[in-house]
């Protein structure tokens, strides 16, 4: 599953998409769990975790074919 | 045209501020915020701006519908530039117009708090010795539980 980041994420990484293994369905919460085992280089990083292009919450179920991108902390205007 | 939009362009103000002008409205505000040189001290040299843009327009038209509810009979108009902006320019317009001035101005500024709370736009400045992304980890969309929110 691809995953759009952005921001001080996107420079940390060096990259605007990151992969982590993923079946046909998992929740925000695993995605999470699974982002910070991939990638402990994130470990510290606060970030929302938005789906088609909506925030959502630790119980959502994301299914393959989703969008999905880590939103951290917003600093428009 | 689009009244909610994210642009690499400069921003025409006067094009979002007219596109709210009608024959009810007999208020229309105009907000425009600019790239400041000092922020607590630090001199900065420019500043660039960058969105996840299809989320941030669905964001910002998500928050002139919260306007419509709040103050029935108000239009909103945001536009929100991204890339490289030197001192002055405008990054942001918000226009609210209204029936009469005190919904147009309330809105407004209801418009400009939570475009700093939900919209995916990322500020970073760049000083003359360094630079830095902008983020304010207390701003989050208002029905997400703090609890929820992941990345310790």
């Amino acid at each position: 599953m691809e995953i759009k980041i952005f921001a001080g994420i996107k420079e940390k990484m060096g990259t605007p998409v990151i992969e982590i293994p993923a079946g046909d369905e998992i929740t925000v919460a695993e995605l999470k769990d699974r982002i910070h085992i991939d990638y402990p280089e994130l470990d510290g990083e606060v970030f929302q975790v938005a789906v088609n292009e909506a925030f959502q919450t630790d119980d959502f179920v994301v299914k393959s074919g989703d969008v999905v991108a880590l939103i951290p902390p917003v600093s428009g205007g | 045209m689009k009244l909610f939009e994210v642009t690499e362009d400069k921003i025409d103000v006067l094009k979002f501020h007219d596109a709210l002008v009608n024959s009810h409205q007999g208020a229309v505000v105009t907000f425009t915020g600019h790239v400041r040189e000092w922020t607590k001290g630090t001199r900065t040299v420019h500043l660039e701006y960058e969105a996840y843009v299809p989320m941030a327009e669905k964001m910002l038209s998500q928050i002139g519908d919260e306007i419509s509810e709040k103050w029935p009979g108000v239009k909103t108009a945001i536009c929100h530039r991204i890339g490289k902006l030197d001192q002055t320019e405008v990054a942001v317009v918000v226009v609210t117009s209204s029936p009469h001035r005190q919904d147009g101005y309330h809105a407004n500024m209801y418009a400009v708090d939570r475009l700093k709370e939900i919209v995916p736009i990322w500020k970073k400045e760049i000083w003359e010795d360094g630079e830095e992304w902008i983020g304010d980890s207390r701003h989050y969309h208002s029905s997400i539980n703090e609890e929820d929110i992941n990345g310790n």
